[in-house]
């Protein structure tokens, strides 16, 4: 790993810049991300902000390797650091890393690694550039360093300002040019790897919350009323970038009560909604949720975790809220909920979300996080066309002739035919107090009430089969398995790799289907001496609801939840621990 | 559309409760107004008020207590198509529901809303609700209410709500009438009803607001907002009812480029432009 000679097949580096909240640390990150991308290269890009708009420490991480890489690294192999409170990274360099200041601008003290003092703001102001283009500099230098063709670099600059800011783009390229020469004149003194061949076919670069959102575009989704709350914003801020061209309503509701009560409305008339909100906004939607199991309305609802109790940390990353996902909503009402393992996944489980949530008319929950949400991923490609959008509406002819139309007609699968209002054969209604088949009030306490009751919670024999058991990651036979669920993926499958180089004979079991839980998911735990469960909560949720649906005590776990996401390397290092004190489970 | 297709129900109400005279009124209106019911939803919270939909033959939404007005916002944006009615208590759109209240003012969306204002929590059994006159006595208020009431139509009035109106459920021909205006309204339209409740609220009853409502003179001006805020906040000796705010601005629907052509349900998806949305990510 690491940087090493010349050109090399192994590349795996992380680039990490740091400084205060507004000094463009997303500029350069997002710019770095991108070239890569395209250049082929796997790359995984994760944010640590505070919450502030201003100051504070903050850092973008730029993981770039030519294999696929789901998660950040413990080491940085290149560090940007804009300010003097950057040092804190110091301890992560190794004797091979370099890092890049500018002590005219910020004192920086020394630590393991070549010390790169260049005057990047003065590099800026030489090549005609303002102070926000040292940003410029700090990218054109890695990039240089790590001899990056700068025709692509420079044409991408131009590209990227485009028509609309074409002097600009000019500067910049200007800027750009004295940086990349100044990094080029430091090398061959300064060994890095070289990046200046392609890895292979040019990649896509997606957020999570862009993944969630193209997702929820591609099944078809016209409507999303939400709250700004982070790490959930960003989905409706895309949306709002396509309203027009794909026919999406976004509504910035007035609360999350309004949110969800305006998205259950919007789905009753005929269009996919969907809101979106993290932990303390999800509380609010709660007896939203209830009413549309009970109007047996499908809705989707994105729940971004983030550290809680109450406020918590608003920028920082969780797993807290997977018991509360499966248990939120009084009364008993099905629902499904499934937490995607990387960023292509929640592209494919948001558009699934939409085709379960018709099928059985039903909320579906996706639990993201704010690991998932924040972070960039350069993907081969999204394959919309694998998508299918199925509705499950009767048909024209059937409506004209269902005369007695009745909206919560009992089935032996628990799933009624659904009708829109406003078609000119029947009436459609929903109550959210206890109703008959037509959906009017009831109190028939003999009769409807235990019918309507057990009909809402049929769906769950559909809904098990419909839901996936774990994906198996590693040797089929191995003796002992790591379990996990959600954005720890790209964590624990490369745990699950170091250790079985380590010679352990380990697999990932890991969920992405959580709800409703199948006993039939877990026969793997018989075949292991060890299982362990690691999550990014203090309490084991996925722990407790293993033991809940199999008996079988998960005692073994890996916590963390400082609001960081997991290292492979501190999956690692714990499941050793674990390992020395042996034990059946 | 004759009278009886829209149905006659056993209802949930207390003899002499003036829900029927509302319900009697609605009727009139949609009758009147040849209403195509097919194209017509109506929505309600939670309340004695509430159940009013469930008494006609309709497409309705009987959501929760105090969100009527978010899943009715949500049914129009859907599709504009639809006539969107919101018929619910005074505790359900100026209590729980407040914040929405607000909001969907704001919004301008073209929705009509007739509260039920009987001045009290009817179905939870006689507490006061946010209209309730200051000193009236509850078992939960025994000492008499010391909180401000709101005043319903100024507040719509203050967050430019374009229609506003008050009348009563005695008086069929004027509620009607009132109905009928607003649902021909292109925007947010308020029709608070005075409505006595029989059983729990002893002040308020039928023949104290027979002796204080005073319809508005021939000749007043509705689009005068000063006037306006003046009528909308007179309460006691005599209240006037009629329609005492009306404005013209531009309904959500419209001034949402989205779907000033057709209804976004209507629209359908476009997953197509999908290809060309993934280009921007290379
Ligand atoms: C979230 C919630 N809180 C409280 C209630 C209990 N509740 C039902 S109706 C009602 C008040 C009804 O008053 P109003 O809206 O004025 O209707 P009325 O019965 O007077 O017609 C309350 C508090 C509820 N159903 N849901
Ligand atoms: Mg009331």
């Amino acid at each position: 790993m690491g940087l090493q000679g010349s050109f090399m097949s192994n590349v795996d580096l992380t680039i990490k810049i740091a400084g205060e909240a507004g000094q463009g640390l997303q500029a350069i990150g997002g710019l770095l991300s991108r070239l890569f991308a395209r250049k082929g290269y796997h790359v995984f890009a994760n944010q640590v902000v505070q919450s502030r708009v201003r100051g504070g420490h903050n850092w973008f991480a730029i993981r770039i390797a030519d294999h696929p890489v789901h998660s950040p690294s413990l080491k940085t192999d290149i560090l940007v650091a804009l300010d003097t409170e950057s040092s804190c990274h110091l301890k992560e360099l190794g004797k091979d890393s370099i890092v890049i200041f500018d002590s005219r601008q910020a004192a920086f003290p020394a630590g393991a690694g070549r010390m790169l003092d260049v005057p990047m703001a003065e590099l800026a102001s030489k090549a005609g550039g303002n102070k926000l283009m040292v940003n410029t500099v700090a990218a054109s230098l890695v990039l240089g360093l790590l001899n990056f063709d700068s025709g692509e670099f420079f044409a991408f600059l131009v590209q990227s300002f485009g028509k609309k800011d074409k002097e600009t783009g000019e500067t910049n390229v200007k800027v750009a040019r004295a940086g990349y020469d100044f990094a080029r004149k430091l090398t061959p003194a300064v060994k890095t790897t070289d990046v200046s061949r392609p890895a292979g076919k040019p990649k896509m670069l997606v957020g999570g919350s862009e993944a969630v959102a193209l997702g929820a575009l591609t099944a078809g989704c016209q409507f999303i009323s939400a709250y700004p709350m982070s790490p959930s914003t960003g989905i409706m801020t895309y949306l709002a970038s396509k309203a027009e061209l794909c026919h999406i309503v976004v509504e910035q509701s007035e609360d999350e009560v309004a949110s969800i009560n305006m998205a259950v409305g919007a789905s009753f008339a005929g269009v996919r909604a969907m809101t979106a909100s993290s932990g303390g906004g999800f509380a609010l939607m709660i007896e939203g949720l209830s009413l549309a199991g009970m109007v047996e309305t499908p809705i989707v609802v994105v729940l971004a975790q983030r550290p809680a109790p109450a406020t918590g940390l608003p920028t920082r990353t969780a797993q807290e809220d997977l018991l509360f996902a499966i248990h939120a909503g009084h009364g008993e009402f099905p629902r499904v909920v499934m937490a995607p393992a990387d960023i292509e996944g929640c592209f494919y489980a948001t558009a699934r979300a939409f085709n379960l949530a018709d099928k059985y008319r039903i909320p579906v929950i996706i639990l993201t996080d704010q690991l998932l949400a924040d972070s960039f991923a350069a993907i081969d490609a999204l394959h919309p066309e694998k998508i299918r959008i199925q509705r499950y509406l009767m048909a024209e002819g059937e409506l004209g002739q269902a005369k007695d139309y009745k909206s919560f007609l009992l089935t032996p699968s628990g799933v009624s035919p659904r009708a829109l209002p406003g078609n000119p054969y029947c009436f459609v209604a929903a109550d959210s107090d206890e109703h008959d088949e037509y959906g009017r009030i009831t109190e028939d306490l003999d009769e409807m009430r235990p019918r309507m009751v057990e009909k809402r919670n049929r769906k769950m024999k559909g809904l098990l089969r419909e839901l996936k058991g774990p994906s198996w990651y590693g040797p089929r036979n191995a003796k002992e398995v790591l379990v996990g669920w959600g954005s720890t993926y790209g964590a624990l499958k490369e745990a699950v790799d170091a250790l079985q180089a380590d010679g352990v004979s380990v697999a990932l079991a890991h969920f992405e289907d959580l709800w409703p839980m199948d006993k039939r998911h877990f026969d793997f735990l018989k075949k292991v001496r060890l299982a362990v469960v690691a999550e990014n909560n203090f309490t084991g949720q996925l722990a407790n609801l293993i033991t809940r649906t199999t008996g079988v005590v998960m005692d073994r776990r890996i916590s963390k939840y400082n609001g960081l996401p997991f290292t492979a390397r501190e999956v690692v290092d714990a499941y050793k621990d674990l390992r020395k004190k042996g034990g059946r489970r | 559309m004759r009278p009886e297709d829209l149905g006659n129900f056993e209802t949930a109400w207390c003899p002499g409760c003036g829900n029927f005279g509302i319900l009697d009124a609605l009727k009139d209106a949609l009758v009147k107004l040849d209403i195509d019911m097919h194209k017509t939803v109506f929505v309600s919270g939670i309340g004695q008020a509430a159940k009013e939909p469930q008494y006609l033959n309709c497409n309705f939404f009987n959501g929760l207590h105090g969100r009527a007005i978010p899943a009715a916002t949500g049914i129009k944006l859907a599709n504009k198509d639809l006539h969107v009615i919101v018929t619910s208590g005074d505790g359900d759109i100026y209590g729980e529901g407040g914040n929405h209240f607000i909001h969907a003012i704001r919004r301008n969306i073209d929705i009509t809303v007739i509260v039920h204002d009987n001045q009290i929590y009817g179905l939870t059994k006689g507490q006061a609700s946010p209209t309730s006159d200051l000193g009236f006595v509850t078992k939960v208020q025994p000492h008499g209410v010391i909180n401000e009431p709101v005043h319903p139509l100024a507040m719509a009035i203050a967050l430019g709500a374009g229609f506003v109106a008050r009348s009563f459920s005695g008086d069929k021909a004027h509620l009607s009438s009132m109905i009928q205006q607003a649902v021909a309204f292109k925007g947010f339209s308020l029709v608070d009803v005075l409505q006595p409740c029989v059983t729990f609220n002893k002040k308020n009853n039928f023949a104290w607001y027979k002796h204080r409502i005073q319809p508005l003179p021939q000749d007043y001006d509705a689009h005068n907002k000063a006037l306006a805020f003046e009528k909308a906040l007179q309460w006691g000796d005599a209240i006037p009812v009629g329609v005492i705010y009306r404005d013209g601005r531009p309904a959500y629907e419209d001034a949402c480029g989205l779907m000033a052509e057709k209804s976004i349900l209507s629209q359908g998806p476009d997953p197509s432009k999908l290809t060309q949305i993934l280009q921007e990510f290379f």
